[in-house]
C-alpha cells in the first residue's frame, strides 16, 4: 500500500498550480469579480493543457490519466477559485464536440434545477455526464436568472424540474476536490493573516483562541483530503459521498473560521474571504445537496457493505 | 496513490487470519474487568501466544503497513486488546529500543515481547498534567542509586506492573525541560505505595503512585542524566502513530450495529438520527483513510510525525460523538449501565484529555505544522 502522491502526481499538481498562478492570480480573480465574464482564452489554455481531456483515453485525443489526477487538477482549480462550469465541461469531454479542447463551454442543469453560467455556456449537457448523446439548449428552457450570492457564479433556475434519482459520482467527487482546494486556501489565508496581523503587541496567531481556529482549519482539510483522495482511488459511490460531506464541511466551516480570524477585514468586499465562502456555498447545493450523500451513506451503513 | 496491498502484504494478512482462526478459540475465558491479577495473566498469556507464533515483533520491527494489517485483522477477529502490555509494547519498550544501552535492551525487551513483564507509566503528576515538564518528583544520587520521592497519577496497571517508566527531576536548578531523567523503577522496591483511582465510569482503571525514598539503581537510567525530556518525546511520538488502528476498525463496527439497532427499534425512521449516523460513517471512513495515509507516509519517512496530532484531534471527538449517537439510538436505555455502549460512552470522555488534551494537540498542530508563533 502506498497511499501517497507519486512523483508524477506531484508534478501534475504543480503544473496546474503554476498555470493558474500565471493565468489566474489574485489580481485576475479580483478583476473577474468586477467584470464577471468567462475568460475564453483561459478556457482554451486549460483545454490545451489537458484539464478537460485529462481522463479521456489517448486514442481519443485525451491525456489518458485517471480520477486521482483529475481530483488533483480540480483541487488546484478550487484553490485558485477558478470560475466557470469546470465539472460539467470536464464530464462532457469526448461527448460534446469542443469540450475537451476548451473551445466549447458546457454547463448542466443540476438535480435541484440550478444552472451555473447558463448565459456564457455554449451547450447545456442534458445527461450531466451519465453517458449518451450531448444535450441541446432545450433542457434549460424557461430558466430564470437569480441574483447569485456568488459574484463569480451566475445562476439560473429551471422551474418544475423533476429530481433525478442519483447524481453522477464523478461530478460529486470533482466538486469535493474543488471544495478541498478552497478549504486549503482558507487555511493558508487564515494562517498568513494570523502571522502578520498584530494586536496587543504581538501576532494574533500567538493567542490560543486564534491559533486553535487555525489548527481546526487544518484538521478539517487533512481529514477531507484523505477522504477525497481515497474516493478518487476507489471510485466507490459511498466513498464519494463521504468525501463530499467532509469536503463541504472543510470548505464552508474553513471559510467561516478564516473570516473570523480576519476580524473586521474579513467582513469587507475587498478581502477575498467572502469569495471563498460564497463559492463553497454554491458547491454545497450541487448534486442534490448533502442530503443525497447522507442518505446514500445511511443505506450503505445499514446494508453493512464495505466492511 | 495506491490503496491496494502488495502480494506479500496480502499473504501476511491471509496467514494471520488463518492463525487467528485457530488461536482465538483456544483462549481461556476473559477475566472480569475488576479482576486485575486475572487481567494481567490473560493479557500476558495472549502476548506469549503472539510471541510463540512469531507475531510479537510487529509493534516494533515491522514496517508500518504490516503493523496496520496486524492491528486491523486482530481487531476484526475479536482478538484480545494489548491491555496490560500497552506501556511495555508501545511506550517503554520502543524508548528502550531507541535510547537504551545494549545491556538494557537485552534485560528489558525480551521479557516484554515474551509476555513476562508488565510496565506502567509514571509521567503525570497532580501538578504536572498538560505541563508535563513541570514535574516535581525528585531524584538524588546516592552512590550507585537514585533516591526518588514524589507522586505520580493516572498510572494504569500500577497494581500489577513489574516496572515503571518514571520521569524524575534530577536538576531542580536547570530550565524545566533540562533537569529531567528517565528511569526504569522496579515496582517491588520498598517505599512505593499504589492507591487505585476510581474513574467516572466506576472502574479503577488508574492509580496514584506515591514514592517515598525509593532506591533505583543508576544502571536503570535510560539516556543521559537530565536528558529525559528528549528521551520521553521519542516515546510520545510512537503513541501518536498507529495507536488507534484497532479502535477505528471497532468504531466502524459499532456504527453498523447502531444502524441495525436503530432499524430494529424504529428510530432509523427519524431522518435527523439517520443522517447523523451517516455523517459519522463519513467521518470514520475518512479516519480510516487518514490512518492509511499516515502509515504510507511513515513507511516512506520513518518515525511518525505530527500527523498523529491531526488524527488524534479528530478521532477523539468523533469517538465521543459516536457514543453520543449511541445514546440517541438507545433512548431511555442510555441510562442503563447494563446496556451495550453505555459504559463505552463514559469511557469515551477521556479521549479528548488523555495522551495530550485537544487543547495541547491544537497548540502542536498550530505551532509545529502551521508555524504560528508560540504563546498561550
Amino acid at each position: 500500500m502506498r497511499f501517497r502522491l507519486t512523483d508524477d502526481q506531484r508534478a501534475l499538481r504543480q503544473g496546474v498550480r503554476d498555470l493558474l498562478a500565471r493565468r489566474f492570480d489574485r489580481d485576475a480573480l479580483r478583476a473577474a469579480v468586477e467584470r464577471p465574464a468567462l475568460d475564453r482564452a483561459l478556457w482554451r489554455e486549460l483545454g490545451a493543457a489537458g484539464f478537460f481531456a485529462l481522463r479521456l483515453p489517448e486514442t481519443e485525443g485525451g491525456v489518458g490519466l485517471g480520477l486521482p489526477e483529475a481530483v488533483l487538477a480540480f483541487e488546484e482549480a478550487g484553490r485558485a477559485l477558478l470560475p466557470g462550469p469546470l465539472v460539467a465541461t470536464h464530464l462532457a469531454a469526448g461527448r460534446v464536440p469542443g469540450a475537451a479542447e476548451g473551445e466549447t463551454v458546457v454547463t448542466t442543469v443540476d438535480a435541484g434545477g440550478l444552472v451555473e453560467w447558463l448565459a456564457a455556456a455554449d451547450v447545456v449537457d442534458e445527461r450531466g455526464g451519465e453517458g449518451g448523446a450531448a444535450g441541446g439548449n432545450g433542457d434549460a428552457a424557461g430558466a430564470v436568472a437569480l441574483r447569485s450570492v456568488d459574484p463569480l457564479t451566475p445562476l439560473h433556475r429551471v422551474p418544475r424540474r423533476s429530481r433525478r434519482t442519483a447524481s453522477e459520482p464523478v461530478a460529486v467527487l470533482l466538486t469535493a476536490a474543488e471544495q478541498l482546494g478552497t478549504a486549503t486556501r482558507a487555511c493558508e489565508l487564515a494562517v498568513q493573516h494570523a502571522r502578520a496581523r498584530e494586536q496587543f503587541g504581538q501576532p494574533i496567531g500567538a493567542f490560543q483562541a486564534v491559533k486553535h481556529l487555525c489548527a481546526e482549519l487544518l484538521v478539517r482539510v487533512e481529514v477531507a483530503r484523505a477522504a477525497v483522495y481515497a474516493a478518487a482511488v476507489t471510485a466507490d459511490p459511498a466513498d464519494v459521498a463521504a468525501a463530499r460531506l467532509l469536503a463541504d464541511e472543510a470548505a464552508v466551516r474553513g471559510a467561516r473560521d478564516c473570516l473570523q480570524v480576519y476580524g473586521g477585514m474579513g467582513f469587507t468586499w475587498e478581502a477575498d474571504v467572502h469569495l471563498l465562502l460564497k463559492r463553497a456555498w454554491v458547491r454545497t447545493r450541487r448534486a442534490g445537496g448533502g442530503t443525497e450523500s447522507e442518505e446514500l451513506l445511511a443505506r450503505e451503513l445499514l446494508s453493512g457493505a464495505g466492511r | 496513490m495506491d490503496l491496494s496491498y502488495t502480494a506479500e502484504e496480502e499473504d501476511f494478512r491471509a496467514r494471520l487470519r488463518e492463525w487467528l482462526g485457530k488461536a482465538l478459540p483456544a483462549l481461556p475465558p476473559k477475566p472480569s474487568p475488576d479482576d486485575w491479577p486475572g487481567r494481567r495473566v490473560y493479557d500476558l498469556g495472549w502476548q506469549r501466544t503472539l510471541y510463540d507464533a512469531g507475531y510479537a515483533y510487529v509493534h516494533w520491527d515491522a514496517d508500518p503497513t504490516t503493523r496496520l494489517i496486524f492491528l486491523e485483522e486482530t481487531e476484526r477477529a475479536g482478538a484480545p486488546y494489548v491491555g496490560a502490555n500497552f506501556v511495555g509494547l508501545l511506550h517503554a519498550g520502543p524508548t528502550i529500543a531507541a535510547e537504551g544501552t545494549d545491556a538494557q535492551r537485552a534485560r528489558w525487551l525480551e521479557p516484554i515481547l515474551r509476555g513476562e513483564e508488565v510496565w506502567c507509566q509514571g509521567f503525570s503528576e497532580p501538578d504536572a498534567g498538560s505541563d508535563l515538564a513541570a514535574l516535581r518528583t525528585r531524584a538524588w544520587r546516592d552512590g550507585d542509586d537514585y533516591v526518588v520521592s514524589g507522586s505520580k497519577i493516572w498510572t494504569s496497571h500500577a497494581e500489577v506492573a513489574d516496572w515503571c517508566e518514571l520521569l524524575v527531576r534530577t536538576d531542580p536548578t536547570a530550565a524545566k525541560h533540562r533537569g529531567i531523567t528517565w528511569l526504569a523503577m522496579p515496582m517491588d522496591a520498598p517505599g512505593i505505595t499504589v492507591r487505585p483511582l476510581r474513574t467516572l465510569a466506576g472502574s479503577a482503571e488508574f492509580a496514584e503512585v506515591f514514592l517515598d525514598e525509593v532506591r533505583v539503581p543508576v544502571a536503570h537510567r535510560v539516556g543521559a542524566e537530565n536528558d529525559g525530556w528528549r528521551v520521553t518525546m521519542v516515546t510520545l511520538s510512537f503513541e501518536r502513530g498507529t495507536a488507534f488502528v484497532g479502535e477505528v476498525v471497532a468504531c466502524r463496527r459499532v456504527l453498523g450495529e447502531l444502524a441495525r439497532e436503530a432499524r430494529a427499534n424504529g428510530r432509523w425512521d427519524d431522518p435527523v438520527l439517520r443522517r447523523g449516523l451517516a455523517l459519522l460513517e463519513a467521518e470514520f471512513r475518512a479516519l480510516w483513510r487518514l490512518t492509511q495515509w499516515n502509515v504510507s507516509e511513515a513507511s516512506a519517512g520513518g518515525v511518525p510525525g505530527v500527523g498523529g496530532s491531526v488524527f488524534k484531534l479528530r478521532y477523539s471527538h468523533a469517538r465521543q460523538e459516536l457514543y453520543d449517537a449511541a445514546a440517541d439510538v438507545l433512548g431511555d436505555a442510555a441510562l442503563d449501565l447494563d446496556r451495550p455502549w453505555v459504559l463505552d460512552r463514559l469511557s469515551s470522555l477521556s479521549y479528548t484529555i488523555a495522551a495530550g488534551t485537544s487543547q495541547i494537540q491544537r497548540d502542536i498542530v498550530a505551532e509545529r505544522i502551521l508555524g504560528l508563533p508560540k504563546g498561550r
